[in-house]
């Protein structure tokens, strides 16, 4: 994207938007679309309560706890306690894929099934305590899982059965297995991302740090809010191989119990999805010294330069020669392949609603495509994921975020060590390198794009109806409902069934697809002949009338 | 193997659901809802369930799909959902404009006891809802039934909230089509067109939640039961009720309200149900069976006969709906196919009594088992204890046709890995062929991909 060319002044755009809002909604509304402006710091209002009857895109806590951080897991049996639907609706519909290897012990994969207590009447009246503890028996007694997780749906946490006490019992009488629970009821927080925290307490409390032994690896590194979607963190294992780099713990795509349990003894965590799981590189590094980087593996230059921020961390010639080998070796590729498809994508028109990461990584794609990004937010992300963690000190806590836990968490009296020195990694910020830090969203976006956080159905309609987008990325409840203004959606949350779009080969794999979907011939059909003509084309008006 | 901890040894289970054949109330409610016109569904309660009720329909139908949410944070489930319903109704008027709100609870606003008809009442004596609109309502928990028990409440609502008695009756049947696709719909209202019989049918979903692209997108599609006929409903000569879980209580409300009459038939799934249907139309709208029926029947059978060779005896494990699954199982019983294992997590004494006796002369042993832990794990570990040739169900089926090699039907809700339940609908003769092709195709599918090189046969 050029930088001297600005984008259309959205002002009117906004005014328009908002006068439909009764004063109040408008006032609070207002605050959330911002027109960027990159020599001002502007603040995004996020992580507030969605206003009733707006129509979001928003989910809930338990989506977020159960749904995206533990549900890529293989190896632990996730048991929703609560009426059927909650466990039913999360039930294989977020594609993480996992590579259980042959069948045996150590081929455990329980993702392709579903399971719940499936509350009934008599459980919300009398408590449904005693039927979790049989469920949990029962699953135990059929699959003999090393783990099983509990999570709390809305109406648990009303009637106020204890989760954590049964879990707590329960893993004393089974002896074998970790037991434990999550208060994730979806009313919690004002979205998923509630759900993220609570997920990373209790895998942090529960899990993590329960196996010391020593990774094998020289370059020993977690992979955090990377979730195999589409297979994204395949894709990222085989570049991380062919360097050299030896992953201890991807949080959570493709992983196991054992993973997490190992993933204080890596020497950095490198974070790409910071919203769902920042938490999780905080207190690895407050209880074992494990700094973190935010990086990006969204796109081709982004990959390479993730792979360059490892190579410039550990500061070792051979591991930092392999890693441009390998850069050199795919980069091409990839560049060659957008210089094909750029044919077809140049100076079009992008708009990105998802998720709390993927609207600011996927810029990087559209950019290597030479498309340009003029509206973009996030369904659940927080200020510090728009303007940077440096505003994270004045953050106000509201009612609906201080009753999310925060742990308190200590250096560990045995295990903490530093990994790398305060210099160092002052060193490595001044470097520009992101330690400890996230930028945010904004900075890399254009000035006068529209930012807006949990955008409602209507800024939708209006925002496609203004920008004419060529393609638009959001989730499956927009998918059709922009399509059938007859412009292209692009699934960010499950790829449309696609992907990886991670990585060098992932960035290859995106280009096609988008430029599949701006060249596919039907949206040129969409009017009947007769109609599309009639209006716009007077020779033929006049002929009907000869 | 994709679901490789599944055991062959069945382990009873009193307390744990794995892989359910069922999913919550207020999905049904939603899909109800969407079957009037004009009408935006409201989910009350906090926003995951809306967020997932309405992927799910999207998943299924590939179409846009409209809700309202009341949002709850922990606030509001301390304190009750009045303050957020009351807020929301006026948003979703203010800014969406539609002709009317349905809204249905979930479990949540049901465990903290939100009282709907006081709060819609409020909203109404507060000018919250303007003039000429509507806001209907019906309770959902999840924790009472199944996905179908909440479209039957909602059907049941929107008769409460929107059918009338003006005491002048009118010559119309009314038929209340149970959880069918809006391809059935649209079959149900040609055969009644056909017939020449005036019907008045909701919920409709046709052109609701299967609309034409045409580069212009319509919060509110063409389609769906108009306000203005539902309310005519009270003034009906009768009601057909298809499927006694979806469809029957909606009709007794009519019933006891209008004292309109009512008979409940099955979903005119096959061969006998439709010809019970035609029958019970004609009947209740005193009007002959069209000529045309007879070859339109006649073709549905002309294929059974051409081709009961593959079917004689085929074995079948089905999971669904009760109201789908009972017409199912007799048109298969009528191909001489063998159900052989049928579960339904949507719990009714009924649906075992009903299967036992369909099955009772042709196939006595049958595995059936509905309700409480009647899930999919279930079904796969009788088909691993005794195999079958056919699977039919929703989706998730196809974990278990994978391991088990199992020719598969994709047949009830949700449907989120093919097209067609859409366009293509699967009631009445014409449905009864398309469903018979569908078994044919994966049965013979099997036949071509494993015969012995020397054994495979050109003409089927
Ligand atoms: S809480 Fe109840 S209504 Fe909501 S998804 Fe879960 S089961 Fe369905
Ligand atoms: S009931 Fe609560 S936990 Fe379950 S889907 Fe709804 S909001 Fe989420």
């Amino acid at each position: 994207m050029s930088e001297d060319k600005k984008l259309p002044d959205p002002s009117a755009l906004k005014e328009e938007i908002l006068a439909k809002y009764p004063p109040k909604i408008a006032r609070k509304r207002a605050k959330s679309m911002v027109i960027n402006d990159s020599k001002l710091d502007q603040e995004v209002q996020s992580n507030v309560r969605t206003i009733p009857g707006i129509i979001t895109q928003r989910g809930c806590t338990y989506a977020g706890c159960k749904g995206v951080v533990l549900g890529p897991t293989r190896d632990i049996i996730n048991l929703v306690h609560g009426p059927i639907g909650c466990s039913f609706y999360a039930w294989l519909t977020r594609r993480n894929q996992t590579d259980p290897g042959p069948e045996g012990p150590d081929g455990e994969n329980f993702i392709n099934y579903c399971f719940s207590t499936d509350m009934q009447d008599e459980n919300i009246v009398f408590g449904g305590e005693k039927k979790l503890k049989q469920a949990i028996q029962e699953a135990y007694d059929i699959f003999k899982p090393k783990a099983i997780g509990v999570f709390s749906t809305c109406p648990v946490g009303l009637i106020g059965d204890d989760v954590h006490a049964v879990s707590r019992e329960m893993k004393e009488k089974l002896g074998d297995c970790n037991v434990f629970g999550f208060s994730c009821e979806g009313y919690k927080g004002v979205s998923q991302s509630a759900g993220h925290h609570i997920a990373n307490n209790q895998l942090f409390r529960h899990v993590v740090g329960n196996d010391d032994t020593k990774p094998e690896g020289q370059f020993n590194i977690n992979l955090l809010g990377e979730y195999n979607i589409g297979g994204d963190g395949f894709e990222i294992d085989r570049i991380f191989q062919a360097c050299g780099i030896n992953v201890v713990c991807t949080f959570s795509g493709n992983s196991t119990m054992g993973a997490f349990e190992r993933s204080h003894t890596a020497d950095l965590n490198l974070v790409m999805c910071h919203r769902s799981i920042n938490y999780m590189a905080e207190m690895l590094e407050t209880k074992f010294g494990i700094p973190w980087m935010k990086v990006n593996f969204i796109g081709g230059e982004s990959t390479a330069k993730a792979l360059r921020k490892i190579g410039e961390y550990y500061e070792d010639e051979a591991l930092i020669a392999k890693i441009e080998e390998v850069i050199a070796e795919e980069l091409p590729k990839v560049e060659a392949r957008a210089a094909e498809a750029r044919k077809r994508t140049e100076g079009k028109l992008a708009m990105l609603f998802v998720g709390g990461s993927r609207a600011h990584h996927y810029q990087e794609l559209f950019k290597e495509l030479g498309m340009e990004t003029v509206s973009a937010g996030y369904e659940f992300g927080h200020r510090d994921d728009y303007e940077g963690r440096k505003v994270l000190p004045t953050i106000k806590v509201d009612a609906d975020s201080r009753n999310i836990e925060e742990l308190k968490v200590e250096p560990d009296t045995e295990r903490f060590n530093p990994r790398a020195s305060e210099i160092k990694l002052e060193t490595l910020q001044e470097k520009g390198m992101e330690v400890s830090d996230y930028k945010g969203m904004n900075t890399d976006m254009a000035d006068n794009a529209l930012i807006v956080d949990d955008i409602t159905h209507w800024e939708t309609e209006k925002l496609v109806d203004f920008y004419k987008p060529d393609i638009f990325c959001a989730g499956i409840k927009e998918k059709y409902v922009v399509q059938k203004s007859g412009i292209p959606l692009k699934q960010l949350h499950s790829y449309d069934y696609g992907g990886p779009y991670a990585g060098f080969e992932g960035a290859i794999n995106f280009y096609t697809d988008i430029e599949t979907m701006l060249s596919t011939t039907i949206w040129k059909k969409l009017k009947a002949p007769w109609l599309a003509k009639t209006d716009t084309d007077p020779c033929i008006c006049a002929e009907y009338v000869a | 193997m994709l679901l490789r901890h599944t055991p062959k040894e069945i382990k009873e289970r009193k307390a744990l659901t794995i892989n359910p054949a069922k999913t919550c109330q207020p999905v049904g409610a939603m899909y109800a809802a969407l079957g009037v016109h004009g009408c935006l569904p409201h989910s009350h309660g906090s926003q995951g369930c809306c967020s997932y009720h309405r992927s799910v329909l999207t998943r299924h139908y590939k179409d846009p799909i409209m809700a309202g949410t009341s949002s709850f944070t922990e606030g509001s489930s301390v304190f009750g959902g009045q303050a957020n319903l009351m807020q929301a109704i006026s948003n979703m008027f203010t800014i969406y404009n539609p002709d009317l709100i349905a809204i249905h609870s979930t479990c949540l606003s049901e465990t903290i006891g939100d009282d709907l008809n006081q709060i819609v009442d409020k909203a109404t004596t507060d000018g919250k809802v303007p003039e000429g609109k509507n806001v209907i309502f019906c309770n959902t928990p999840s924790y009472v039934g199944s996905h179908v028990t909440g479209f039957s409440n909602m059907c049941a609502g929107i008769v409460k909230g929107l059918a009338k008695h003006t005491g002048v009756a009118k010559d119309q049947v009314n038929i209340m089509p149970g959880w069918v696709e809006p391809s059935d719909m649209r079959e149900i209202k040609r055969i009644a067109a056909e017939m020449l019989a005036k019907i008045v049918m909701y919920p409709d979903t046709s052109d609701v939640v299967d609309t034409p692209q045409t580069g212009e997108f319509k919060m509110y599609p063409d389609g769906g039961a108009t306000v203005e006929d539902i309310a005519s409903s009270g003034d009906s000569i009768k009601t057909l009720a298809l499927g006694s879980w979806a469809s029957e209580d909606a009709a007794k409300l009519l019933d006891s309200k209008f004292k309109v009459p009512y008979e409940v038939l099955d979903i005119p799934v096959g061969l006998s149900a439709t010809d019970r249907f035609v029958e019970a139309l004609s009947n209740a709208a005193k009007v002959p069976v069209p000529a045309s029926f007879v070859a339109e029947r006649g073709r549905l059978v002309d294929v059974v006969s051409d081709m009961s060779q593959y079917l004689y005896g085929k074995k079948v494990a089905l999971f669904g709906d009760p109201d789908q699954l009972i017409p199912l199982t007799e048109f298969l019983l009528d191909l001489d196919m063998v159900p052989t294992h049928i579960v339904s997590g949507t719990p009714g004494k009924k649906f075992t009594e009903k299967i036992k006796e369909l099955c009772a002369e042709k196939a006595p042993n049958v595995n059936v088992m509905n309700g409480k832990q009647a899930d999919i794990f279930q079904l796969h570990q009788w088909i691993k204890n005794e195999p079958v040739d056919l699977l039919m169900g929703n989706t998730y089926g196809k974990y278990i046709a994978r391991d088990e090699e199992l020719p598969f039907v994709r047949y009830g809700f949700p449907i989120i890995d093919r097209i067609g339940h859409s366009y293509f609908p699967t009631v009445g003769y014409t449905g009864g062929i398309r469903l018979l092709e569908q078994i044919l195709g994966a049965l013979m599918d099997k036949i071509d991909a494993s015969a012995d090189e020397t054994k495979v046969e050109l003409v089927m």
